[in-house]
């Protein structure tokens, strides 16, 4: 009989911190700049040099430790991890080990529409490797040491994820949560944001833990999935044929959609930790900590209860404009200068703003359209000046020209008509050319009535209002009974 | 004129009898006379030195003065000076030129000093008799036969040879005292953290502190004066407040209690213990009085010693891998013979040794056995200390077991040549001040008297140096030039 497996899964997610400077020296964290630019003495491990800890770093961290519930330790202690390779310029890289600044906490995710916990075992602060490039030149490989000494911290979860929609359901929380705080950029792309997926299987209803693989550096949602779910089938082939899973890194490759070998434990360094002498404890005091908390900004889960208690939408909207920090935000500042409802708002800005953000290809934080313009549409649809048809048209030329909705309906003249007076001369007149029509639509032929609206909007210019234009035609057609 | 101490230096260059131009002539002349034999300068800065005291003089004619303004100084190679080349005293380094200066450079350039040259030392500071030196042995003055000891072997044969007034050092486990001690002239290495590290190459991060050598204690106060403070480019550097060294140590003299561990005279020779007992004799003379004490742990100060700075030396010099800087082999067909063929051709003998040793200490599997056990040691010692100094104000010894040795007497045997440092090691894994001073020949050859004392009691263990010197004067002999040319 086949035997059923579980999935276990744990990630190890790097996050880059926001730090205008690195974690250990004064050089700019930039990215993009030249090669080796925005690398000093101290980066480029020159012999007598020494770190200095950024205290911006050290608050990043504490502020996401706060936010998942964990302990801060207030005598963390960094750890130099030893290895030699060549965009590594000291041989050795400064981390924590021990003692890790923040411990235990966690994070809920939506698990098949239930809460689940997920729980995080520590995150620590460390310092990111440089670049080595291979393929620029053609015998020899380049390093780029810009990045070496970017802060990171690295937030390890214990392996309570069971499926890779979990894994990414979490990934994506931890994502969002870091841009929340302010301390993350959350550029996957820049490599700002990744992660390194541990993998392994047992029978269905076990309590022990298989043998794991590592995947190393995952840089998008969709690789880790596709990851972690190649790793799984790869796993379970493995374990079908009765043989062991070997304790290994892999690498993903995302042409192939497979993942491969990297080394296998026995190949592993010895990173000979010790804790790192050039650097005294890092002394956290309770001050600093209610500080940090005071300052802490509304995370993801209280804005969504917000959203829903505050303003009555449904959770599908508010997993979707909660879904970025700058998105709620805008939400936000549009609804403080609207006079209509605000599902009305909702609507729009999902059905109409992200649609537009997602033909351009452009990021919730650069839509180019400001709250305060929005707004003005919004208020010149529900005042009836403008139709939706033509709110469309305006949106998307304010998205283009970056002006204010009043400028485009002005230069274009795209206001609406909705003046009573002004529209029952237009419907009088159409019905008094129309007189033959009138007698048949009379006479039953109620299809006609449609004609007489288009006629009527058509007079018009297309500015008459087309919800008066049809109550008004109605009455007119009864009168004359 | 080498016979004067910097205080009266700074007297005759402020009242412009001499200027800091001829003084700088009158040591560079000599390096060059007598330093061939012995061999305790790696690279001579003249051009920059000759350059350097002539806008001194410029200044004091203006009469802007500063406290060491015109003062000749041969630096460690261990300092990163900008511009010129700091090799360590390894073929690693041979061709590196640091693009900064060490803040302790700084600080002595902002003094008013000239710097003459640097000077030799055990590779990367590594060893206790200058011999592991890429550059070649650096003889003892008193006897070109024998070490100057190590690792500042350089700087304190020349401060001995009067090729220099005054120099600076690094001691990790001995490495300022020692040499001091065996060369006949004062070595102060201060409280762990009262000068910066920033920009001197590490050995062992946790243990290394900069210091000085000169003629007399006052001088080592003045120049200790304008090294020490906090630094905001080393983390360990100490906020502590930086006292006028040379005024605490020159303060009225009232007596003192003096610890004497009995440890610290077992294995001792014969003839240096008669000579201890001789200088205890002197500070007993003016109301000191002396108590035996016990150190115990110290006996193990050498074991954990030899695996903490091992241990740590092995992660510091990971940064030499021919990728950057220093030397690179010169046939590599991948990124590992790089480094294996980089690391084997450019350290020598003893550097690889400890850097197995210490990745060895460090490995899964030995690192609480002597990693976290050497730290335990390295605790006790300190508490020990500690409870000595709630007894006592100042603890002395022999600097060391004996006189110095022959040139290469103990070069294969690393276990002879790491006991050289018995009595220095301890000092350093509790992060203790402590200085060498003169206290009298064996034969022909000097002997030196180490004091030592809680954290940042520097101003007391020089005010009794002063005061032993004031009755005393071992530390105005010097070894006869005339006899090696």
């Amino acid at each position: 009989m086949d035997i059923e497996y579980e999935s276990v899964i744990g990630l190890e997610v790097h996050v880059q911190l926001k730090t205008k400077s690195k974690i250990f020296s004064q050089a700019s964290t930039n990215f993009g700049a030249n090669p080796n630019t925005q690398a000093c003495a101290v980066d480029l491990g020159l012999p007598g040099v020494l770190p200095v800890l950024n205290k911006e770093a050290v608050r990043m961290a504490i502020t996401f430790g706060l936010a998942v519930g964990a302990r801060i330790e207030n005598n963390s202690i960094f750890a130099r991890k030893n290895y030699f390779y060549p965009d590594l310029p000291k041989g050795y890289q400064i981390s924590q080990y021990e003692i890790p600044i923040v411990s235990g906490g966690s994070l809920d995710i939506n698990a098949n529409g239930e809460l689940k916990k997920i729980r995080i075992t520590r995150a620590h602060l460390e310092e990111d490797a440089g670049k080595s490039i291979h393929d620029l030149y053609e015998n020899e490989s380049a390093i780029d040491l810009n990045r070496a000494g970017t802060p990171l911290i690295e937030i390890v979860s214990e392996p309570d994820m069971r499926s890779s929609k979990e894994a990414v359901e979490y990934l994506k929380k931890i994502h969002n949560l870091v841009r929340y705080l302010d301390i993350c950029d959350g550029n996957m792309q820049e490599g700002s944001f990744r992660c390194d997926a541990n993998v392994s299987l047992r029978a269905k209803g076990s309590n022990e833990l298989g043998i794991r693989t590592e995947i190393k550096n995952l840089n998008s949602f969709k690789f880790v999935e596709q990851a972690i779910n190649f790793e799984i089938s790869r796993q379970t082939q493995v374990l079908s044929k009765g043989n062991n899973v070997v304790q290994e890194t892999r690498l993903y490759d995302p042409n192939k959609n497979q993942t491969r070998s990297m080394r296998s434990k026995e190949e592993a360094n010895d990173y000979r930790y010790f804790p790192d002498p050039d650097l005294l404890p890092v002394e956290i005091t309770k001050e600093t900590i209610t500080k940090i908390m005071e300052n802490m900004p509304e995370l993801p889960d209280k804005r969504k209860t917000r959203f829903m208690d505050e303003y009555g939408l449904e959770e599908y909207d508010v997993d979707i404009l909660i879904s970025e920090k700058s998105l709620s935000n805008y939400f936000e500042k549009v609804v403080k200068k609207v006079t209509c409802d605000v599902k009305f708002v909702a609507n729009w800005m999902i059905t109409e703003l992200l649609a537009l953000s997602n033909k351009h290809s452009i990021l919730p934080a650069n839509i180019p359209v400001s709250p305060s313009d929005f707004s003005c549409l919004i208020n010149a649809i529900s005042d009836k000046r403008i139709s939706s048809k033509q709110a469309k048209t305006i949106l998307e030329k304010m998205w283009k020209s970056g002006k204010s909705p009043d400028e485009i309906i002005d230069e274009e003249g795209f206001s609406q008509i909705s003046d009573e007076g002004q529209i029952n001369k237009l419907v009088d007149n159409v019905l008094k050319n129309h007189y033959k029509s009138v007698e048949e639509y009379k006479n039953g032929k109620d299809k006609l009535f449609g004609f007489f609206v288009g006629e009527i909007i058509k007079e018009s210019k297309g500015k008459a209002n087309p919800q008066i234009v049809t109550q008004i035609l109605k009455e007119k057609l009864k009168d004359d009974n | 004129m080498e016979n004067k101490t910097l205080t009266e230096l700074t007297v005759e260059l402020k009242s412009k009898k001499i200027s800091s131009s001829e003084l700088t002539k009158y040591y560079l002349e000599k390096i060059k006379k007598y330093d061939p034999r012995l061999n305790s300068f790696i690279t001579l800065t003249e051009e920059f030195a000759l350059k350097k005291a002539s806008q001194i003089d410029t200044e004091i004619s203006k009469g802007n003065f500063k406290p060491l303004s015109g003062i000749p100084i041969a630096q460690k190679d261990i300092f990163c000076t900008k511009g010129v080349r700091t090799t360590c005293g390894s073929k690693m380094l041979s061709n590196f030129i640091s693009p900064y200066d060490a803040t302790v450079i700084r600080k002595l350039n902002e003094a008013g000093t000239v710097m003459i040259g640097k000077t030799n030392m055990d590779e990367f500071a590594m060893g206790s008799s200058n011999e592991t030196s890429y550059f070649g042995t650096v003889k003892n003055p008193w006897d070109l036969e024998r070490v100057p000891g190590g690792s500042s072997g350089g700087s304190a044969a020349c401060v001995s040879a009067g090729l220099a007034p005054c120099a600076t050092g690094t001691d990790t486990g001995g490495s300022i005292r020692q040499p001091a001690s065996l060369t006949g002239i004062c070595g102060l290495k201060p409280t762990y953290g009262r000068v910066s590290r920033y920009g001197m190459i590490a050995f062992a991060s946790s243990l290394d502190q900069a210091g000085v050598f000169a003629k007399t204690a006052e001088d080592c106060a003045l120049l200790l004066t304008h090294m020490s403070g906090y630094d905001e480019q080393d983390s360990t550097s100490s906020r502590e407040s930086v006292p006028n060294y040379l005024q605490e140590c020159k303060a009225e003299f009232k007596g003192m209690k003096i610890g004497i561990p009995k440890e610290f005279l077992e294995g001792l020779d014969h003839d240096v213990h008669l000579i201890f007992d001789e200088a205890v004799k002197q500070l007993e003379k003016v109301n000191c009085k002396i108590v035996e004490i016990s150190l115990k742990s110290s006996k193990l100060g050498v074991s954990a010693y030899q695996v903490v700075a091992p241990a740590e030396c092995s992660s510091n010099l990971s940064r030499y891998d021919g990728v950057r800087f220093g030397h690179r082999t010169k046939d590599a067909e991948n990124i590992i013979e790089l480094y294996k063929k980089s690391r084997s051709e450019g350290f020598g003998d003893e550097v690889k040794r400890r850097i197995l040793v210490g990745t060895y200490a460090l490995s899964a599997g030995y690192y609480d056995a002597y990693y976290i056990k050497a730290q335990k040691i390295r605790s006790l010692i300190s508490r020990e200390f500690k409870e000595a100094f709630d007894k006592v104000d100042l603890i002395i010894g022999p600097t060391t077991p004996d006189v110095a040795f022959k040139l290469g007497e103990k070069l294969n045997d690393p276990i002879a040549m790491y006991l050289s440092d018995i009595f220095t090691v301890s000092t350093n894994l509790a992060g203790l001040p402590a200085i060498s001073i003169p206290m009298g020949m064996k034969k022909n050859l000097p002997t030196g008297l180490q004091i030592i004392g809680g954290h940042f009691q520097e101003s007391k263990l020089l005010s009794l140096a002063h005061e032993f010197q004031k009755m005393t004067d071992w530390h105005l002999q010097k070894p006869d030039n005339q006899k090696w040319i």
